[in-house]
């Protein structure tokens, strides 16, 4: 029987990826609620992006940036230019069958936990180019946790949608799943 | 032809401390000046009158859903983001959506299809505040549309002079 590294579980018990010594060790209990509550307002509270934006939709995201819309009050205002330095992928305009790889390879490198938001109608479905060289959605090659429609979404509506993948960080827990 | 100035700057200059106060004073002044940052899930902006947000479908003040399946939006939405099923009635109107989604996803709000509509049947509201986990979340269904759209008044009432 495979066993893994962490905590003697065989790998067939696993259901999803350990992130670190805790993880999955413990049943839920006092001092696991406790933690989650810490670890998940630290993984929430700094979301540091990594600066992907494609077209038109980027320009909201700078927006959003930008002092008006300042996303720096929920923490995420580090932008990242390296993904090995990220938590977030905000995927902000249209992915072409010759970019998907390579949002692929981007994904890949970025260390766990990593979330994915979805931005604008491209990134999403395609938007409204249904061509044979735009990906219909990125979630074709990345796993999303957000999607925010708009063409181009309002930054109320980007930040929206952080708010939202914020309540998900919320429900992670380090328990061991029973 | 190059005019050659000679500036030779002082020991305190060459230490950039000048320089460096300066840019702080610029940065105190705008701690104490008036923020222009809209903080947003407290504060809201008050949108235009134009702005073109979530579409919905609307009621008329006897109850009735406006739309009557004409497939004129379906065809003119840009991304096909609409999709009508038709129903058939037994009183003068004759045809009901009896099936209307809105991919969320795929509108790209540009407001076409409240121009085309002949019935002033769908409008685009003003709520843009639709960020969903997944995909099937964002298809909004009749039900759905027609709670955000809810009652606009019409005072032609086309339907009940035929």
């Amino acid at each position: 029987m495979i066993t893994s590294q962490i905590g003697q579980q065989p790998l067939e018990q696993q259901e999803e990826r350990k992130l670190g010594m805790l993880d999955g060790r413990f049943g839920p209990n006092i001092v696991t609620t406790t933690l989650d509550l810490v670890f998940n307002w630290a993984r929430k509270s700094a979301l540091w992006p990594m600066s992907f934006g494609l077209a038109c939709c980027a320009i909201e995201m700078m927006a959003a940036v930008a002092s008006r819309y300042d996303i720096d009050r929920f923490g995420a205002g580090v932008y990242r230019a390296t993904p090995r330095q990220s938590d977030l992928m905000i995927v902000a305009g249209t992915v072409t069958e010759k970019m998907g790889p390579v949002v692929k390879r981007l994904y890949d490198q970025m260390p766990d936990p990593k979330w994915v938001i979805s931005m604008g109608a491209c990134a999403t479905c395609g938007g409204p180019f249904p061509t044979y060289s735009t990906m219909q959605g990125v979630d074709r090659v990345v796993p999303v946790d957000v999607y925010i429609p708009g063409c181009p979404p309002r930054p109320e509506a980007l930040l929206h949608g952080i708010l939202r993948l914020q309540d998900k960080i919320d429900k992670m827990t380090i328990a061991r799943r029973v | 032809m190059a005019i050659v100035v000679d500036r030779r700057i002082g020991f305190l200059d060459r230490l950039y401390l000048p320089g460096i106060l300066r840019g702080m004073w610029v940065t105190l002044k705008h701690l104490f000046r008036r923020k222009v940052t809209l903080r947003y899930p407290e504060q809201r902006w008050k949108f235009p009158e134009g702005f073109r947000g979530v579409p919905a479908l609307v009621k008329d003040q006897e109850g009735r859903t406006k739309c009557v399946a004409c497939y004129l939006c379906q065809f003119v939405c840009p991304p096909k983001a609409i999709t009508i099923e038709a129903g058939e009635m037994s009183n003068v109107v004759e045809k009901y959506p009896e099936k209307f989604d809105i991919n969320m996803l795929r509108c790209i709000y540009c407001g076409l299809c409240e121009e085309v509509c002949p019935e002033q049947a769908i409008f685009l509201s003003k709520d843009y505040e639709v960020a969903g986990s997944t995909r099937t979340e964002l298809i909004f269904d009749k039900e759905r549309l027609l709670a955000i759209g809810g009652m606009r008044e019409d005072p032609i009432m086309k339907w009940a002079h035929k």
